[in-house]
Protein backbone atom coordinates (compact mmCIF):
# COMPACT_ATOMS: atom_id res chain seq x y z
CA UNK A 1 0.00 0.00 0.00
CA UNK A 2 0.87 3.39 -1.09
CA UNK A 3 2.32 5.99 1.58
CA UNK A 4 1.34 9.34 1.93
CA UNK A 5 4.22 11.84 2.05
CA UNK A 6 4.18 15.72 2.43
CA UNK A 7 5.87 17.90 0.20
CA UNK A 8 8.33 19.84 1.98
CA UNK A 9 9.97 22.00 -0.72
CA UNK A 10 8.84 22.96 -4.50
CA UNK A 11 11.71 23.75 -6.53
CA UNK A 12 11.28 24.78 -9.87
CA UNK A 13 14.18 23.55 -12.29
CA UNK A 14 13.27 24.46 -15.67
CA UNK A 15 10.41 26.20 -17.89
CA UNK A 16 8.61 22.91 -17.54
CA UNK A 17 10.38 21.09 -14.50
CA UNK A 18 10.08 20.87 -10.73
CA UNK A 19 11.32 19.35 -8.07
CA UNK A 20 9.22 18.14 -5.36
CA UNK A 21 11.24 17.02 -1.75
CA UNK A 22 9.45 14.97 0.81
CA UNK A 23 10.81 13.14 3.86
CA UNK A 24 10.45 8.88 3.23
CA UNK A 25 12.62 6.75 5.34
CA UNK A 26 12.86 4.19 2.84
CA UNK A 27 15.90 2.56 0.91
CA UNK A 28 16.04 3.80 -2.40
CA UNK A 29 19.07 2.94 -4.80
CA UNK A 30 19.67 5.13 -7.52
CA UNK A 31 18.15 4.09 -10.30
CA UNK A 32 15.11 2.82 -8.61
CA UNK A 33 11.68 4.27 -8.98
CA UNK A 34 8.48 4.84 -7.27
CA UNK A 35 5.09 4.71 -8.46
CA UNK A 36 3.42 8.05 -7.39
CA UNK A 37 -0.54 8.25 -6.61
CA UNK A 38 -1.72 11.53 -7.20
CA UNK A 39 -5.34 10.39 -5.51
CA UNK A 40 -8.40 11.36 -7.83
CA UNK A 41 -6.05 11.38 -10.84
CA UNK A 42 -3.50 8.54 -11.63
CA UNK A 43 -0.63 6.66 -10.46
CA UNK A 44 2.72 6.81 -12.33
CA UNK A 45 6.04 6.08 -12.38
CA UNK A 46 8.28 8.80 -11.21
CA UNK A 47 12.37 8.38 -11.16
CA UNK A 48 14.01 9.24 -7.80
CA UNK A 49 16.08 12.55 -8.06
CA UNK A 50 17.38 12.11 -4.66
CA UNK A 51 17.28 8.82 -2.53
CA UNK A 52 18.95 10.80 0.87
CA UNK A 53 16.33 10.80 3.80
CA UNK A 54 15.17 13.39 1.84
CA UNK A 55 13.08 12.17 -1.44
CA UNK A 56 12.96 14.21 -4.26
CA UNK A 57 10.61 13.70 -7.35
CA UNK A 58 11.58 15.87 -10.64
CA UNK A 59 8.87 16.07 -12.38
CA UNK A 60 8.52 17.11 -16.18
CA UNK A 61 5.06 18.71 -17.42
CA UNK A 62 3.34 15.83 -20.01
CA UNK A 63 0.15 15.17 -19.05
CA UNK A 64 -2.01 15.26 -16.96
CA UNK A 65 -0.95 13.72 -13.89
CA UNK A 66 2.23 15.20 -14.27
CA UNK A 67 0.45 18.63 -14.15
CA UNK A 68 -1.19 17.76 -11.22
CA UNK A 69 1.81 16.71 -9.55
CA UNK A 70 3.65 19.70 -10.75
CA UNK A 71 0.97 22.21 -9.03
CA UNK A 72 1.68 20.38 -5.50
CA UNK A 73 2.65 23.18 -3.08
CA UNK A 74 4.38 22.79 0.51
CA UNK A 75 2.28 20.96 2.40
CA UNK A 76 0.02 19.29 0.22
CA UNK A 77 0.12 15.44 -0.02
CA UNK A 78 0.60 12.69 -2.43
CA UNK A 79 1.50 9.11 -1.51
CA UNK A 80 4.50 6.54 -3.24
CA UNK A 81 4.98 2.89 -3.27
CA UNK A 82 7.96 1.22 -3.70
CA UNK A 83 10.91 1.53 -4.23
CA UNK A 84 11.04 -0.91 -7.41
CA UNK A 85 13.43 -2.14 -10.06
CA UNK A 86 17.19 -3.17 -10.11
CA UNK A 87 18.85 0.49 -10.62
CA UNK A 88 22.87 1.26 -11.38
CA UNK A 89 24.81 -0.98 -10.81
CA UNK A 90 27.38 1.46 -9.93
CA UNK A 91 31.16 0.51 -9.78
CA UNK A 92 34.95 1.53 -9.54
CA UNK A 93 34.56 2.22 -13.49
CA UNK A 94 35.75 4.85 -15.52
CA UNK A 95 32.23 5.93 -16.13
CA UNK A 96 30.48 8.83 -18.80
CA UNK A 97 26.95 9.71 -17.95
CA UNK A 98 24.73 10.81 -20.41
CA UNK A 99 21.15 12.58 -19.51
CA UNK A 100 18.82 13.83 -21.66
CA UNK A 101 16.18 15.78 -20.73
CA UNK A 102 14.40 15.24 -17.64
CA UNK A 103 16.19 11.63 -17.94
CA UNK A 104 18.53 13.56 -15.48
CA UNK A 105 16.61 13.30 -12.59
CA UNK A 106 18.15 9.43 -11.91
CA UNK A 107 21.17 10.04 -12.94
CA UNK A 108 21.70 12.24 -10.05
CA UNK A 109 21.89 10.27 -7.17
CA UNK A 110 24.73 8.55 -9.73
CA UNK A 111 26.66 12.01 -9.87
CA UNK A 112 26.53 12.04 -6.00
CA UNK A 113 27.66 8.71 -5.64
CA UNK A 114 30.47 7.77 -7.89
CA UNK A 115 33.24 10.40 -9.82
CA UNK A 116 31.90 10.51 -13.33
CA UNK A 117 32.27 12.84 -16.47
CA UNK A 118 28.91 14.00 -17.80
CA UNK A 119 27.03 15.25 -21.12
CA UNK A 120 23.36 17.08 -20.32
CA UNK A 121 21.82 16.98 -23.54
CA UNK A 122 18.61 19.47 -23.72
CA UNK A 123 16.20 20.91 -26.44
CA UNK A 124 17.00 23.94 -25.53
CA UNK A 125 19.02 26.35 -22.99
CA UNK A 126 16.04 26.99 -20.68
CA UNK A 127 15.87 23.10 -20.41
CA UNK A 128 18.81 22.33 -19.31
CA UNK A 129 18.34 20.25 -15.84
CA UNK A 130 20.86 20.28 -12.82
CA UNK A 131 23.71 21.85 -13.93
CA UNK A 132 24.86 23.83 -11.03
CA UNK A 133 24.54 20.94 -8.71
CA UNK A 134 26.62 18.50 -11.35
CA UNK A 135 29.54 20.98 -11.36
CA UNK A 136 30.05 20.24 -7.39
CA UNK A 137 30.39 16.54 -8.25
CA UNK A 138 32.20 16.46 -11.56
CA UNK A 139 35.13 17.89 -13.43
CA UNK A 140 34.17 17.55 -16.93
CA UNK A 141 30.77 18.72 -17.91
CA UNK A 142 29.59 19.31 -21.46
CA UNK A 143 26.20 20.65 -22.72
CA UNK A 144 24.37 19.78 -25.81
CA UNK A 145 21.08 21.97 -27.11
CA UNK A 146 19.36 21.01 -30.34
CA UNK A 147 18.71 24.68 -31.13
CA UNK A 148 22.44 25.18 -30.24
CA UNK A 149 21.26 27.74 -27.46
CA UNK A 150 23.94 26.74 -25.17
CA UNK A 151 27.14 24.15 -25.73
CA UNK A 152 27.28 21.93 -28.34
CA UNK A 153 24.73 22.75 -31.16
CA UNK A 154 23.59 19.16 -31.90
CA UNK A 155 22.26 16.30 -29.82
CA UNK A 156 23.89 14.82 -27.21
CA UNK A 157 25.05 11.11 -28.89
CA UNK A 158 27.42 12.90 -30.56
CA UNK A 159 28.55 15.25 -28.01
CA UNK A 160 29.15 11.93 -26.05
CA UNK A 161 30.89 9.81 -29.09
CA UNK A 162 33.45 13.36 -29.41
CA UNK A 163 33.63 12.49 -25.25
CA UNK A 164 34.38 8.94 -25.91
CA UNK A 165 36.86 8.79 -28.78
CA UNK A 166 39.12 11.19 -26.63
CA UNK A 167 37.89 10.32 -22.76
CA UNK A 168 39.10 6.30 -22.56
CA UNK A 169 35.64 5.81 -20.39
CA UNK A 170 34.74 1.76 -19.39
CA UNK A 171 31.20 2.51 -19.15
CA UNK A 172 28.31 4.72 -19.79
CA UNK A 173 25.58 5.04 -17.56
CA UNK A 174 22.22 7.03 -18.99
CA UNK A 175 18.78 8.05 -19.29
CA UNK A 176 17.14 9.86 -21.59
CA UNK A 177 14.60 9.83 -24.56
CA UNK A 178 14.45 6.23 -26.18
CA UNK A 179 15.70 7.28 -29.11
CA UNK A 180 18.73 9.11 -27.79
CA UNK A 181 19.49 5.89 -25.91
CA UNK A 182 18.87 3.70 -28.86
CA UNK A 183 21.89 5.60 -31.04
CA UNK A 184 23.68 5.91 -27.68
CA UNK A 185 23.57 2.14 -27.20
CA UNK A 186 25.11 1.94 -30.64
CA UNK A 187 28.02 4.29 -30.31
CA UNK A 188 28.99 2.35 -27.42
CA UNK A 189 29.31 -1.05 -29.03
CA UNK A 190 30.75 0.24 -32.21
CA UNK A 191 33.60 1.24 -29.29
CA UNK A 192 32.92 -1.50 -27.40
CA UNK A 193 32.63 0.23 -24.49
CA UNK A 194 29.83 -1.03 -21.97
CA UNK A 195 27.08 0.70 -20.92
CA UNK A 196 23.80 0.96 -18.19
CA UNK A 197 20.53 2.26 -19.83
CA UNK A 198 17.20 3.33 -17.85
CA UNK A 199 14.09 2.32 -20.41
CA UNK A 200 10.79 3.38 -19.88
CA UNK A 201 7.31 1.61 -21.11
CA UNK A 202 3.76 1.88 -20.20
CA UNK A 203 3.16 0.67 -16.78
CA UNK A 204 0.35 -0.45 -14.14
CA UNK A 205 1.62 -3.07 -11.13
CA UNK A 206 5.61 -2.35 -11.03
CA UNK A 207 5.48 -5.31 -9.02
CA UNK A 208 5.94 -7.71 -12.09
CA UNK A 209 2.66 -9.48 -12.46
CA UNK A 210 0.75 -7.41 -14.98
CA UNK A 211 3.10 -7.83 -17.99
CA UNK A 212 2.15 -4.47 -19.08
CA UNK A 213 5.53 -3.18 -19.28
CA UNK A 214 6.99 -6.01 -21.17
CA UNK A 215 10.04 -5.59 -23.41
CA UNK A 216 10.60 -8.64 -24.93
CA UNK A 217 11.53 -10.87 -22.33
CA UNK A 218 11.95 -8.68 -19.52
CA UNK A 219 9.38 -6.98 -17.30
CA UNK A 220 10.89 -3.60 -17.18
CA UNK A 221 9.43 -3.03 -13.63
CA UNK A 222 11.39 -5.77 -12.01
CA UNK A 223 13.86 -7.00 -14.16
CA UNK A 224 14.86 -3.11 -15.44
CA UNK A 225 14.23 -0.13 -15.45
CA UNK A 226 18.07 -0.49 -16.17
CA UNK A 227 19.38 -3.07 -18.72
CA UNK A 228 23.26 -3.57 -19.46
CA UNK A 229 24.62 -4.49 -23.19
CA UNK A 230 24.36 -7.93 -22.87
CA UNK A 231 20.85 -7.52 -22.37
CA UNK A 232 19.79 -4.85 -24.75
CA UNK A 233 21.42 -7.06 -27.71
CA UNK A 234 18.68 -9.67 -26.44
CA UNK A 235 16.41 -6.67 -26.75
CA UNK A 236 15.14 -6.26 -30.52
CA UNK A 237 12.33 -3.96 -29.39
CA UNK A 238 14.68 -1.77 -27.70
CA UNK A 239 14.43 1.65 -29.97
CA UNK A 240 11.78 0.10 -32.13
CA UNK A 241 8.69 -0.39 -30.99
CA UNK A 242 6.48 -0.38 -27.09
CA UNK A 243 3.17 -1.47 -26.25
CA UNK A 244 0.14 0.53 -25.33
CA UNK A 245 -2.02 0.03 -22.21
CA UNK A 246 -3.73 -2.53 -24.03
CA UNK A 247 -0.89 -4.06 -25.05
CA UNK A 248 -1.16 -3.11 -28.69
CA UNK A 249 2.62 -3.13 -30.00
CA UNK A 250 3.33 -0.04 -31.05
CA UNK A 251 6.26 1.16 -33.33
CA UNK A 252 8.42 4.03 -31.91
CA UNK B 1 10.07 -42.83 -9.90
CA UNK B 2 7.65 -39.84 -9.26
CA UNK B 3 5.90 -38.77 -11.97
CA UNK B 4 4.57 -35.56 -12.16
CA UNK B 5 2.42 -35.38 -15.64
CA UNK B 6 -1.14 -34.69 -15.35
CA UNK B 7 -3.81 -34.42 -18.25
CA UNK B 8 -7.03 -32.01 -18.33
CA UNK B 9 -9.29 -33.53 -20.79
CA UNK B 10 -6.68 -33.63 -23.63
CA UNK B 11 -4.29 -31.25 -22.26
CA UNK B 12 -1.26 -32.64 -21.49
CA UNK B 13 1.14 -30.93 -19.13
CA UNK B 14 4.64 -32.22 -18.05
CA UNK B 15 4.05 -31.23 -14.45
CA UNK B 16 0.60 -29.84 -12.80
CA UNK B 17 1.65 -26.15 -12.28
CA UNK B 18 -0.41 -23.94 -14.73
CA UNK B 19 0.37 -20.11 -15.12
CA UNK B 20 -2.74 -18.54 -14.32
CA UNK B 21 -4.62 -15.75 -15.81
CA UNK B 22 -3.81 -12.23 -15.58
CA UNK B 23 -0.17 -12.87 -15.17
CA UNK B 24 2.69 -12.23 -17.34
CA UNK B 25 0.34 -13.64 -20.50
CA UNK B 26 -0.41 -10.13 -22.49
CA UNK B 27 2.65 -10.97 -25.10
CA UNK B 28 3.82 -13.92 -26.98
CA UNK B 29 7.10 -13.61 -25.28
CA UNK B 30 5.89 -13.17 -22.33
CA UNK B 31 4.37 -16.61 -22.41
CA UNK B 32 7.30 -18.21 -23.32
CA UNK B 33 9.16 -17.08 -20.43
CA UNK B 34 6.98 -18.69 -18.25
CA UNK B 35 7.07 -21.79 -20.05
CA UNK B 36 10.78 -21.63 -19.42
CA UNK B 37 10.57 -20.85 -15.83
CA UNK B 38 8.74 -24.33 -15.35
CA UNK B 39 4.76 -24.01 -16.13
CA UNK B 40 3.42 -27.12 -17.43
CA UNK B 41 1.03 -24.79 -19.13
CA UNK B 42 0.51 -21.29 -19.38
CA UNK B 43 -3.37 -19.52 -19.44
CA UNK B 44 -3.49 -16.41 -21.38
CA UNK B 45 -4.66 -12.38 -20.22
CA UNK B 46 -8.44 -12.88 -20.55
CA UNK B 47 -9.15 -12.13 -24.46
CA UNK B 48 -11.82 -9.68 -25.39
CA UNK B 49 -13.30 -8.69 -28.88
CA UNK B 50 -11.83 -5.83 -28.86
CA UNK B 51 -8.76 -3.92 -27.45
CA UNK B 52 -9.25 -2.16 -24.00
CA UNK B 53 -7.19 -0.38 -21.89
CA UNK B 54 -8.45 -1.28 -18.14
CA UNK B 55 -8.87 0.61 -15.40
CA UNK B 56 -6.89 3.98 -14.82
CA UNK B 57 -4.29 3.38 -12.27
CA UNK B 58 -4.07 2.73 -9.32
CA UNK B 59 -4.71 -0.82 -10.28
CA UNK B 60 -2.82 -2.58 -7.87
CA UNK B 61 -2.58 -2.71 -3.89
CA UNK B 62 0.15 -5.15 -1.94
CA UNK B 63 -0.91 -5.70 1.25
CA UNK B 64 0.87 -7.93 3.03
CA UNK B 65 -0.67 -11.23 2.18
CA UNK B 66 -1.49 -10.66 -0.87
CA UNK B 67 -2.52 -8.04 -3.37
CA UNK B 68 -5.91 -6.50 -4.63
CA UNK B 69 -5.93 -5.38 -8.13
CA UNK B 70 -8.59 -3.75 -10.41
CA UNK B 71 -6.84 -3.94 -13.66
CA UNK B 72 -9.90 -3.81 -15.40
CA UNK B 73 -9.59 -6.57 -18.17
CA UNK B 74 -7.01 -4.53 -20.43
CA UNK B 75 -6.06 -6.51 -23.71
CA UNK B 76 -5.04 -6.19 -27.61
CA UNK B 77 -8.31 -7.28 -28.86
CA UNK B 78 -8.98 -10.90 -30.38
CA UNK B 79 -7.73 -10.04 -33.66
CA UNK B 80 -4.62 -8.74 -32.02
CA UNK B 81 -3.82 -11.21 -29.59
CA UNK B 82 -4.74 -14.28 -32.32
CA UNK B 83 -1.54 -12.94 -33.75
CA UNK B 84 0.50 -12.92 -31.29
CA UNK B 85 -0.54 -16.11 -30.13
CA UNK B 86 -0.16 -18.02 -33.61
CA UNK B 87 3.57 -15.76 -33.19
CA UNK B 88 4.52 -18.68 -30.43
CA UNK B 89 3.09 -21.53 -31.84
CA UNK B 90 4.11 -24.60 -31.76
CA UNK B 91 4.29 -24.10 -28.13
CA UNK B 92 6.82 -25.94 -25.54
CA UNK B 93 4.05 -26.57 -23.38
CA UNK B 94 -0.22 -26.20 -23.87
CA UNK B 95 -1.43 -22.19 -23.93
CA UNK B 96 -4.79 -22.28 -22.65
CA UNK B 97 -7.05 -19.05 -23.81
CA UNK B 98 -8.58 -16.96 -21.18
CA UNK B 99 -11.36 -15.03 -23.02
CA UNK B 100 -14.65 -12.97 -21.75
CA UNK B 101 -17.69 -11.14 -23.52
CA UNK B 102 -20.59 -9.85 -22.51
CA UNK B 103 -22.70 -12.34 -24.61
CA UNK B 104 -22.66 -16.19 -24.90
CA UNK B 105 -22.42 -15.80 -29.24
CA UNK B 106 -19.22 -13.43 -28.31
CA UNK B 107 -17.73 -15.73 -26.17
CA UNK B 108 -17.91 -18.52 -28.67
CA UNK B 109 -16.71 -16.11 -31.38
CA UNK B 110 -13.37 -15.25 -29.15
CA UNK B 111 -12.98 -19.01 -28.38
CA UNK B 112 -13.22 -20.18 -31.68
CA UNK B 113 -10.44 -17.38 -32.98
CA UNK B 114 -8.34 -18.56 -30.00
CA UNK B 115 -8.77 -22.33 -30.97
CA UNK B 116 -7.57 -21.39 -34.34
CA UNK B 117 -4.55 -19.72 -33.64
CA UNK B 118 -3.16 -22.35 -31.16
CA UNK B 119 -5.00 -22.55 -28.21
CA UNK B 120 -4.90 -26.29 -26.70
CA UNK B 121 -7.85 -25.27 -24.13
CA UNK B 122 -10.48 -22.42 -23.28
CA UNK B 123 -10.65 -20.85 -19.54
CA UNK B 124 -13.92 -18.87 -19.64
CA UNK B 125 -13.57 -15.94 -17.25
CA UNK B 126 -16.72 -16.34 -15.21
CA UNK B 127 -15.27 -14.43 -12.55
CA UNK B 128 -13.53 -10.81 -12.74
CA UNK B 129 -14.73 -8.90 -9.56
CA UNK B 130 -14.31 -5.92 -10.69
CA UNK B 131 -15.37 -5.10 -14.51
CA UNK B 132 -18.90 -4.17 -14.77
CA UNK B 133 -21.30 -6.76 -17.27
CA UNK B 134 -18.37 -8.94 -17.41
CA UNK B 135 -17.08 -11.74 -15.39
CA UNK B 136 -18.57 -12.41 -12.16
CA UNK B 137 -21.43 -10.44 -12.51
CA UNK B 138 -22.22 -13.49 -15.58
CA UNK B 139 -20.85 -16.02 -13.02
CA UNK B 140 -23.05 -16.06 -10.10
CA UNK B 141 -26.06 -16.88 -11.93
CA UNK B 142 -26.33 -21.09 -13.01
CA UNK B 143 -28.33 -20.35 -16.01
CA UNK B 144 -25.96 -17.61 -17.74
CA UNK B 145 -22.82 -19.92 -17.12
CA UNK B 146 -25.15 -22.71 -19.05
CA UNK B 147 -25.73 -20.88 -21.92
CA UNK B 148 -21.85 -19.23 -22.08
CA UNK B 149 -20.66 -22.92 -21.92
CA UNK B 150 -23.02 -24.97 -24.11
CA UNK B 151 -22.22 -21.97 -26.75
CA UNK B 152 -18.60 -22.33 -26.33
CA UNK B 153 -18.57 -26.14 -26.00
CA UNK B 154 -20.24 -25.98 -29.65
CA UNK B 155 -17.83 -24.02 -31.26
CA UNK B 156 -14.73 -25.45 -30.43
CA UNK B 157 -13.22 -29.02 -30.29
CA UNK B 158 -10.47 -28.13 -27.65
CA UNK B 159 -11.22 -28.67 -23.89
CA UNK B 160 -13.64 -25.53 -22.16
CA UNK B 161 -13.08 -24.93 -18.51
CA UNK B 162 -14.73 -22.51 -16.30
CA UNK B 163 -13.20 -20.13 -14.02
CA UNK B 164 -15.50 -19.67 -10.76
CA UNK B 165 -15.71 -16.57 -8.51
CA UNK B 166 -15.58 -17.43 -4.69
CA UNK B 167 -17.89 -14.19 -4.43
CA UNK B 168 -21.29 -16.27 -4.14
CA UNK B 169 -22.97 -18.38 -1.69
CA UNK B 170 -22.70 -21.83 -3.53
CA UNK B 171 -20.09 -22.27 -5.90
CA UNK B 172 -21.04 -25.81 -6.35
CA UNK B 173 -24.02 -25.34 -7.80
CA UNK B 174 -22.33 -22.99 -10.48
CA UNK B 175 -19.66 -25.87 -10.91
CA UNK B 176 -22.36 -28.08 -11.49
CA UNK B 177 -23.96 -25.78 -14.04
CA UNK B 178 -20.71 -25.91 -15.77
CA UNK B 179 -20.63 -29.43 -16.09
CA UNK B 180 -24.16 -30.41 -16.72
CA UNK B 181 -23.40 -27.87 -19.98
CA UNK B 182 -20.84 -29.89 -21.08
CA UNK B 183 -17.79 -28.53 -19.77
CA UNK B 184 -14.57 -30.40 -19.59
CA UNK B 185 -12.90 -28.54 -16.15
CA UNK B 186 -13.53 -25.88 -13.70
CA UNK B 187 -11.09 -23.78 -12.03
CA UNK B 188 -11.51 -22.55 -8.70
CA UNK B 189 -11.28 -19.80 -7.87
CA UNK B 190 -10.90 -16.66 -8.83
CA UNK B 191 -9.99 -13.36 -6.77
CA UNK B 192 -12.56 -12.25 -3.63
CA UNK B 193 -13.97 -9.15 -4.14
CA UNK B 194 -12.05 -6.64 -1.63
CA UNK B 195 -11.65 -2.84 -1.30
CA UNK B 196 -8.37 -0.92 0.41
CA UNK B 197 -9.03 2.42 1.64
CA UNK B 198 -6.23 5.16 2.29
CA UNK B 199 -6.70 6.77 5.43
CA UNK B 200 -4.97 10.01 4.46
CA UNK B 201 -6.77 10.77 1.44
CA UNK B 202 -10.26 9.09 2.73
CA UNK B 203 -10.73 7.12 -0.28
CA UNK B 204 -10.82 4.09 -1.64
CA UNK B 205 -6.87 3.32 -3.13
CA UNK B 206 -8.12 1.82 -6.51
CA UNK B 207 -9.11 4.13 -9.20
CA UNK B 208 -12.01 1.09 -9.10
CA UNK B 209 -12.86 1.35 -5.73
CA UNK B 210 -13.44 -2.13 -6.00
CA UNK B 211 -10.94 -4.59 -6.63
CA UNK B 212 -10.32 -8.65 -6.18
CA UNK B 213 -7.79 -10.10 -3.61
CA UNK B 214 -5.49 -12.91 -4.16
CA UNK B 215 -2.37 -13.88 -2.65
CA UNK B 216 -1.58 -16.18 0.65
CA UNK B 217 -4.55 -14.29 2.45
CA UNK B 218 -7.22 -16.12 0.08
CA UNK B 219 -5.93 -20.10 0.07
CA UNK B 220 -7.68 -21.27 2.86
CA UNK B 221 -11.17 -20.23 0.82
CA UNK B 222 -9.62 -21.59 -2.59
CA UNK B 223 -9.06 -25.32 -0.83
CA UNK B 224 -12.60 -25.41 1.00
CA UNK B 225 -13.74 -24.15 -2.36
CA UNK B 226 -12.12 -27.31 -4.35
CA UNK B 227 -12.88 -29.75 -1.24
CA UNK B 228 -16.96 -28.32 -2.14
CA UNK B 229 -16.56 -28.68 -5.70
CA UNK B 230 -14.60 -32.38 -5.61
CA UNK B 231 -17.56 -33.94 -3.28
CA UNK B 232 -20.44 -32.79 -5.97
CA UNK B 233 -18.60 -32.92 -9.01
CA UNK B 234 -16.85 -35.71 -11.75
CA UNK B 235 -15.06 -33.25 -13.75
CA UNK B 236 -11.51 -32.33 -12.99
CA UNK B 237 -10.46 -29.06 -10.71
CA UNK B 238 -8.09 -26.66 -11.43
CA UNK B 239 -7.17 -25.06 -7.87
CA UNK B 240 -6.09 -21.43 -7.65
CA UNK B 241 -5.86 -19.10 -5.25
CA UNK B 242 -2.45 -18.22 -2.99
CA UNK B 243 -0.65 -21.23 -3.95
CA UNK B 244 3.58 -20.20 -3.37
CA UNK B 245 5.48 -23.40 -2.50
CA UNK B 246 4.98 -27.25 -2.85
CA UNK B 247 2.77 -27.46 0.55
CA UNK B 248 0.34 -24.84 -0.69
CA UNK B 249 0.20 -27.06 -3.98
CA UNK B 250 -0.46 -30.15 -2.21
CA UNK B 251 -3.09 -28.78 -0.30
CA UNK B 252 -5.15 -28.31 -3.06
CA UNK B 253 -4.45 -31.65 -5.10
CA UNK B 254 -5.12 -33.29 -1.47
CA UNK B 255 -8.69 -31.33 -1.62
CA UNK B 256 -9.53 -32.63 -5.32
CA UNK B 257 -7.63 -30.32 -7.81
CA UNK B 258 -5.88 -32.31 -10.94
CA UNK B 259 -3.59 -29.19 -11.11
CA UNK B 260 -3.00 -25.54 -10.00
CA UNK B 261 -2.35 -22.00 -11.43
CA UNK B 262 0.13 -20.15 -9.80
CA UNK B 263 -0.91 -16.13 -10.27
CA UNK B 264 0.52 -13.46 -7.49
CA UNK B 265 3.24 -15.69 -6.68
CA UNK B 266 5.05 -14.66 -9.79
CA UNK B 267 5.02 -11.43 -8.33
CA UNK B 268 5.52 -11.73 -4.81
CA UNK B 269 8.27 -14.83 -4.94
CA UNK B 270 9.43 -14.61 -8.73
CA UNK B 271 8.96 -16.64 -12.27
CA UNK B 272 11.53 -19.55 -10.46
CA UNK B 273 8.58 -20.25 -8.09
CA UNK B 274 7.20 -22.71 -10.45
CA UNK B 275 10.33 -24.88 -10.49
CA UNK B 276 10.89 -24.34 -6.47
CA UNK B 277 6.88 -25.43 -6.49
CA UNK B 278 6.98 -28.72 -8.65
CA UNK B 279 10.66 -29.77 -7.09
CA UNK B 280 9.49 -29.48 -3.13
CA UNK B 281 6.31 -31.29 -4.87
CA UNK B 282 8.38 -33.98 -6.00
CA UNK B 283 10.54 -34.88 -3.17
CA UNK B 284 7.10 -34.69 -0.72
CA UNK B 285 5.65 -37.49 -3.33
CA UNK B 286 8.84 -39.41 -3.07
CA UNK B 287 8.85 -39.56 0.58
CA UNK B 288 5.46 -39.87 1.34
CA UNK B 289 4.86 -42.60 -1.00
CA UNK B 290 2.43 -41.07 -3.91
CA UNK B 291 3.93 -42.07 -7.35
CA UNK B 292 1.82 -39.62 -8.95
CA UNK B 293 -0.56 -36.85 -8.95
CA UNK B 294 -3.41 -39.10 -9.80
CA UNK B 295 -2.43 -41.10 -6.14
CA UNK B 296 -2.99 -38.17 -4.45
CA UNK B 297 -5.86 -36.43 -5.68
CA UNK B 298 -8.50 -36.10 -2.83
CA UNK B 299 -6.86 -37.81 -0.50
CA UNK B 300 -8.24 -35.11 2.11
CA UNK B 301 -11.75 -36.87 1.57
CA UNK B 302 -11.12 -40.17 2.37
Amino acid sequence: MSDAVVVKERRPESKDTVTLTFDWDVHVAPGQFLMVWIPGLDEIPMSVSSVGPEKSVTVRKAGEASSALQDLQPGDRFAVRGPYGNGYNLNGLKTLVVGGGVGMAPLMPVLRTIYADLVIGARSSDEILFEEEASRYCNVIRISTDDGSQGFHGNAVQLAESLMDEGGYEQVIACGPEIMLYYLFQACERRGIPCQLSLERYMKCAVGICGSCMLGKERVCVDGPVFDSGRLRMLPEFGRSKRDPAGRLIRI
Amino acid sequence: MTDLTVRIASIEMANPSMLASGILDETGESLLRMMTAGAGAVVTKSIGLAAHDGHRNPCIVEIPTGYVNAMGLPNPGMEEFAEELSSIMPSPAPVVASIYAASAEDFALIAARMENAGAAGIELNLSCPHASGYGMEVGIDPASVSRIVSAVKDAVKVPVMAKLTPNTADIVSIGKAVQDAGGDAVVAINTLKAMVISPEFARPVLSNRYGGLSGPAIKPVGVRAVYDLYKSLDIPIVGVGGIENWRDAAEYIMAGATCFQVGSAVGRVGPEVFKDITAGLELFMDSYGYPDVESMRGVAHE
